[in-house]
């Protein structure tokens, strides 16, 4: 068994067009980074150095990962973690 | 173009003349691929601000979860101007990120307001034309 990413369309460029790809890892930061091994470039729309990157949320199950332990939260076989765009904007 | 229903203008501007002087957000979701906004979604503005929105994160997770369990799409984003024009802010190209999204801006900084419509994408913005009907044909 594995973990199932779901992918958002924007980031869809880097998985062949695919909704879900399959990824491993024991907390957040391992599975991006079997993500980026196997989709090369989809580690660098999620993380910067400061951690997540404000433009998304990235979800474990039905949780927001910001509210539980961030990339260092632990994930294990047939978990969802979901990654959708952050949706704000502003005046300024 | 944004071919989008009166009956939904008229819901989008009633939010955001409500969360006025605050900016109102939402979603008008759509089947995939029609490109035909139907059901108005409206959000929670996580900031509860004049000058800045963003989508609660729980609550979007649950809407896009949705949508995806109906296969629809996210066809119109929409916030509110509630002091400036409705054309997208610097924040608000840095933030869009649904390629096939309509992304509408209401002004209710005057007294009648302005609906207009753009794409955004890859931190271009172009201004659409938008055709309001009574029905969808």
């Amino acid at each position: 068994m594995a973990i199932e990413v779901r992918i958002p369309t924007i980031l869809r460029s880097y998985t062949g067009g695919a909704k879900a790809v399959d990824a491993t890892g024991a907390t957040l930061a391992d599975l991006i980074g079997d993500l980026e091994a196997r989709h090369p470039g989809l580690r660098e729309r999620l993380v910067d150095d400061a951690g997540l990157r404000r433009f998304v949320n990235v979800y474990l199950n039905d949780e927001d990962v910001r509210f539980l332990g961030g990339l260092g939260t632990p994930v294990a076989d047939g978990d969802t973690v979901t990654v959708l765009p952050a949706v704000a904007g502003g005046a300024r | 173009m944004l071919t989008i229903s009166r009956e939904l203008v008229d819901a989008i501007v009633a939010h955001a003349r409500e969360d006025h002087p605050d900016e109102a957000c939402g979603v008008v979701a759509g089947p995939e691929g029609s490109d035909r906004p139907e059901r108005f979604i409206r959000m929670e503005n996580a900031e509860r601000s004049p000058t800045f929105y963003r989508f609660d994160s729980h609550e979007q997770f649950r809407v896009w979860r949705d949508m995806d369990d109906r296969d629809e799409v996210p066809v119109v984003i929409y916030h509110s101007h509630t002091a400036t024009e409705a054309y997208p802010s610097r924040t608000d190209v840095s933030y869009a990120s649904e390629p096939d999204a309509h992304y509408v801006l209401v002004s209710t900084a005057s007294e009648e307001p302005q609906f207009r419509s753009y794409r955004i994408l890859d931190g271009v913005v172009t201004e659409e034309d938008v055709k309001i009907v009574e029905a969808y044909g």
